[in-house]
């Protein structure tokens, strides 16, 4: 196991290492074959592993690696934890990888980056790895920064471009931020309970639930919240959450797999991932779910919303990955983490899918992303429309589609969730599932039907992707159509274990889990909701509006000008950001920089210093004479000294 | 006859070096390329052989023999082994060095093997007169190494300064050693520690024996203020030399120093410390600020050298067995820091010219990308920076300081690291932020390389895996 394990994580590392380093002497096709195989054999283990655990659970293990370090009684460690949760999102993120490492050769044939593409994406497949098997928090931290790195590469993979420069320095400037927090909550995991192990820390869980910590002088907050608050604030930055979301609708710079990889269905993920690995301690606080709750739900219906007037077609899948995230997080905070799991592994196929398609959109059009300049394409690109339709559905949460289950369940269950804010956030999550509905209908019609406002031009000599694109979207399009059929064992079953830790008062699962009775009476069941209806009339309004009477769209944009704007400008976070923090810090860096650093720091101290020293230096040396009697006599000097000092 | 048996057997290491040397020295009756040759690889075997004769001896436990003077423990043993492997590589590096300069015969290596005959009976010497026995011998192989190239000033003068000063802090170490005889009435080291812990001898008597071995070790170490002879040496020597006696010599002064301030004077524990604590505070902050004014290359690292002497004595200042482990531990690391350096060095000087000087580094980043990575990650080793071991050996030291309580010295022993930093970040500098004034080819010897290629990954490899060695260390003195 603990081998098996090992070659899991280092294969993609050694495909990366080969790829990145002798790229040149393997030339093109010998980055992608040594990289896709690694990645290849990442997900055959993978499954392996997987059968061993999901057949006997007793399979589940920490496992020791390697120490690293100690210090001062603290165990450094590199380790596996493999469990239900972990050998889920090994499959997720290796057969989802193996697909984008394809896909993109055909995607990226001609970019003159193509060993340095597949260099990274093996490398963030191994970081993400490392993240998800952890079985202690510094390799979790480890496997965070690592992703965050390899993201912060292939944004701005295209490192021409100004705008990719620019992207790529907020995702990492807002990550820092959440990173941050998550380091302040590692260090308070610490300090409550004095070891970095995830199985140590679970286990005192309990009883440090009473425990207080001392925030400032005088102030003091029960431990467990200010853990999980801190924490959450790591996961708000990587899985992209109110207002720490800004970042991720400019990643799409990056090239279109790493879209599809990273920044839907894997890395975004990873908060998520760590919520509901560290179930046991968020769920001694209330406080800190009843916060993940609101922000998810927040999210989920306002980016949900921006979504609608986007016009780059990697754009509004973007607000839709955002949108996602949020109803993943809400699922969260009603403490129904197999849900936010179940949620997170059906996004992460049909969203991948979907942006896929939209790279083999882009790739067809020659790198236009302007949906406005679409159209028709459905005839031409058979293959691709018809994938895309299906994680369409998805995402919408068609009936008997995958989307549909996963959504559903998370819908039900903030239900009957009883935390403050669940009102608040079930209201918000089944309005936000018209606006999902309208927003990806609006993107199929204006990219897929009706007709292209410049068709000579544009779409006349398109022809669909070659097989090495469409394959992996067909073979994406099979799991997003019936991964929900699993939902019976992953979320009502007891598929997950001990892997996650849900209390009895917060029964919203437990409740939901009394009234599944099979697959049939769900899908039955949601018809009585609200949530299939205002489904169908989210798309019945996109086609209403976009095919219908395409002059309403116009109209709307005229008549609702305030809040067209509101939208457009995705409610002012990026001007609010730049303008108070960049500007601010800038601002304040620049005094600091000339006064402090320059006058303060570099004139008195450091260069005083050296100078100092150099004087010192300089006036010493001359005492090493090269008389051989001054060197003598210094000894007796020194004899001198030792008697000395223990005379006197 | 058959304790005798025994006891033969037991130091059979050392036995097997002692003819292995001497059938070398015969080798050297012959002149000519052959003879050299055949020298060099019979000392390769010869060191194999006697790595492989300590590793067998099984060392689990002490044990004695020549009636108590020669003991076999596995700091021994580690010492030794250490000791092989650090002359072979020693021997490496150096041939194609003298060779290029028609300056090599079999008198190099004898010479070298005796002096590592010396350091293994100082690894296994129990008895004062043992000790003794093993310093005379490693130090006067050393002069006449360091005088080995004959018509070279330089190297005449640095071998003669050499001499003198080793002559003086010899009749100091033997002078000290016979005034705790004529207290204890014992020269075994066990005998001494027994009668200082059963009975209150004369204290003034002793404190003043203990100064005087003191000097003789801190001479052997080159600690501030024994260390005078050290820059001189290291300049005047030819490269090869230097890199010897920057390497091997180390570990021997460290079990010197283990064997008679752990082994016999550990009653004086109190006494020996506030001595040491002068000697490290001085080697540090002395070290380190000289090297900065330091123009020529060999000369810098003198001084560096001097201050990671410091850093060992820190190890062995709190006395305790951690505090050992992480002096064993910072040895062996700046014997292989060392190694690398100069071999570094060695590789780059040609017939024509030393690389000395400072500048004589500038833009090898363009002309040798590889050793200039090689050195880059050595000198950021000797900093201490993390990614390399030299973090690690700090940490080590420091961490066993602060458990026993020596916080301010541990500061001052920091803030000097930073210091220090500025010289070898120079070195960084040089390498890859300036354009060399001349260009020169280097045109190395493929086993030397292999060697120093190997050296430099260790540095990065013992990072990411130092358990192994520190658990080592730690249970060698445990």
């Amino acid at each position: 196991m603990k081998i098996l394990c090992l070659i899991i994580v280092l294969a993609p590392l050694a495909g990366a290492l080969i790829a990145g380093l002798s790229g040149r002497s393997i030339g093109r096709a010998g980055a992608h074959w040594v990289t896709i195989t690694g990645v290849a054999l990442s997900f055959l283990l993978s499954l392996v592993v997987f059968k061993q655990v999901i057949l006997d659970p007793a399979a589940s293990m920490s496992i020791d690696v390697y120490r690293w370090a100690v210090l001062g009684g603290l165990n450094l460690k590199v380790g596996f934890l493999i469990d239900p949760l972990t050998v889920t999102m090994m499959l997720v993120v290796t057969f989802v990888s193996l697909m984008v490492h394809i896909y993109t050769i055909g995607y990226m044939h001609d970019d003159p980056g193509y060993q340095r593409f597949f260099a990274y994406i093996s490398l963030f497949t191994f970081s993400m790895l490392m993240l998800v098997m952890s079985n202690n928090f510094l390799q979790l931290f480890f496997g965070w920064e690592a992703v965050g790195l390899v993201s912060y590469l292939l944004i701005g993979f295209w490192y021409t471009r100004e705008s990719a420069i620019h992207a790529n320095l907020k995702a990492f400037l807002v990550n820092r931020v959440g990173d941050f927090g998550f380091l302040l909550g590692i260090a308070a995991v610490l300090a409550v309970f004095g070891s970095l192990d995830y199985l140590a820390v679970f286990s005192q869980a309990p009883g440090a639930s009473g425990q207080t910590i001392a925030i400032a002088a005088g102030i003091e907050w029960p431990a467990m919240t200010v853990i999980c608050l801190l924490l959450f604030v790591g996961a708000m930055a990587k899985s992209a959450q109110v207002p720490l979301h800004v970042w991720l609708p400019d990643s799409m710079e990056g090239p279109t797999p790493i879209s599809a990889l990273i920044h839907a269905a894997t890395m975004v993920t990873a908060g998520i991932f760590m919520v509901a690995r560290m179930s046991p301690l968020f769920e001694f606080s209330d406080v800190a779910l009843s916060v993940i709750l609101v922000i998810g739900a927040l999210t989920a219906f306002f980016m949900g919303l921006v979504g609608i007037v986007q016009n780059d077609i990697k754009r509004v899948v973007a607000y839709s990955t955002l949108s996602q995230l949020g109803y993943m997080t809400v699922a969260l905070g009603a403490s129904a983490y197999s849900i936010a799991i179940f949620h997170l592994f059906t996004h992460a196929f049909f969203k991948a899918l979907l942006f896929l398609a939209a790279g083999s959109v882009i790739v067809a059009l020659h790198h236009e992303q302007d949906m406005r300049k679409m159209g028709g394409l459905r005839e031409r690109m058979p293959v691709t429309y018809w994938t895309a339709l299906i994680g369409t559905l998805a995402l919408v949460g068609f009936p008997g589609f995958s989307g549909f289950f996963s959504k559903d369940a998370i819908i039900e269950a903030v239900h009957y969730s009883n935390l403050p804010g669940a009102g608040l956030a079930y209201i918000l999550v089944t309005a936000g599932v018209f606006i999902t509905a309208f927003y990806s209908f609006r993107l199929l019609f204006l990219t897929f039907h009706g007709e292209s406002p410049d068709r000579g031009k544009v779409v006349g000599r398109i022809t669909e992707s070659p097989a090495v694109i469409t394959v992996p979207l067909v073979l994406l399009a099979i799991p997003s159509v019936f991964a929900g059929l699993f939902i019976g064992p992953l979320v009502f079953g007891d598929y997950f274990g001990d892997s996650l830790r849900v209390l009895d008062h917060h029964g919203a699962v437990a409740e939901l889990q009394s009234h599944y009775h099979g697959l049939g009476s769900f899908i039955v069941h949601g018809f009585q909701g609200p949530a299939v209806w205002l489904m169908f009339a989210g798309i019945l309004s996109a086609w209403w509006v976009y095919r219908r009477q395409p002059t309403i769209a116009d109209l709307g944009k005229r008549k609702l000008r305030l809040l067209y704007n509101v939208l457009f400008y995705k409610y002012g976070f990026d001007e609010l950001y730049q303008g108070l923090f960049a500007t601010g810090t800038h601002r304040v860096g620049t005094v600091c920089s000339s006064f402090g650093d320059r006058m303060l720091i570099d004139g008195l101290v450091v260069n005083g210093f050296a100078r100092a020293v150099n004087w010192c230096s300089l006036r010493v040396r001359n005492v090493q004479s090269g008389y051989l009697y001054h060197y003598a006599f210094t000894m007796i000097l020194g004899l001198l000294v030792l008697l000395g000092i223990r005379y006197l | 006859m058959e304790s005798l048996n025994a006891d033969v057997l037991m130091a059979l290491p050392e036995v097997f070096m002692l003819a292995a040397a001497s059938v070398v020295l015969l080798i050297g009756l012959y002149t000519g390329r052959a003879s050299e040759t055949l020298a060099y690889v019979l000392s390769l075997a010869a060191l194999i052989t006697t790595a492989v004769l300590v590793y067998s001896t099984s060392a689990s436990s002490e044990s004695f023999a020549f009636g108590g003077m020669y003991l076999n423990d596995p700091l021994a043993q580690a010492i030794k082994l250490f000791a092989c492997v650090t002359v072979a590589a020693v021997l490496m590096y150096a041939r194609p060095y003298l060779q290029q300069r028609a300056r090599i015969s079999a008198e190099f290596y004898a010479l070298g093997l005796f002096a590592t005959l010396g350091t293994l009976v100082m690894a296994s010497a129990h008895n004062f007169v043992l000790i003794y026995l093993g310093l005379e011998l490693l130090s006067l192989c050393l002069y006449a190494l360091v005088a080995f190239v004959r018509d070279s000033r330089d190297a005449s003068e640095a071998a003669i300064k050499y001499f003198v000063l080793g002559a003086i802090a010899s009749g100091m170490l033997l002078y000290g050693m016979s005034i705790m005889y004529g207290l204890t009435g014992s020269l075994d080291l066990a005998g001494i520690n027994a009668y200082l812990a059963q009975s209150g001898a004369n204290r003034i008597a002793l404190v003043f024996a203990l100064a005087f071995i003191v000097v003789g070790l801190a001479f052997k170490f080159g600690a501030v203020p024994f260390h005078m002879w050290v820059p001189d040496v290291y300049q005047g020597a030819p490269t090869a030399i230097t890199l010897f006696i920057a390497t091997m010599p180390k570990l021997a002064a460290f079990v010197m120093a283990i064997r008679l301030l752990n082994y016999g004077l550990q009653e004086l524990l109190a006494d020996w410390q506030q001595m040491l604590m002068v000697l490290t505070v001085l080697s540090v902050v002395f070290g380190n600020v000289i090297a900065i004014a330091q123009t020529n290359i060999k000369r810098m690292l003198a001084y560096s050298a001097i201050s990671h002497i410091g850093f060992i004595l820190l190890g062995i200042l709190p006395g305790t067995d951690f505090g050992y482990a992480a002096a064993l531990f910072y040895t062996v690391i700046y014997v292989l820091m060392a190694a690398g350096t100069f071999g570094v060095l060695i590789l780059l000087g040609d017939r024509e010219r030393e690389m000395d000087r400072l500048v004589d580094l500038k833009g090898l980043a363009k002309t040798s990308p590889w050793f200039a990575l090689i050195m880059m990650v050595l000198m950021f080793s000797m900093a201490g920076v993390p990614l390399t071991v030299g973090f690690y050996a700090k940490l080590y030291v420091l961490q066993s300081l602060v458990y026993d309580g020596w916080l301010s010295v541990a500061v001052l022993a920091v803030v000097m690291s930073v210091v220090g930093a500025f010289y070898y970040l120079r070195v960084v500098k040089y390498m890859y932020f300036d354009e060399a004034d001349d260009v020169f080819q280097v045109q190395p010897s493929g086993l030397a390389q292999a060697v120093l290629s190997v050296n430099g990954l260790l540095v990065v490899a013992l990072f990411i895996f130092p358990n192994a060695l520190l658990n080592y260390c730690v249970q060698v003195l445990g």
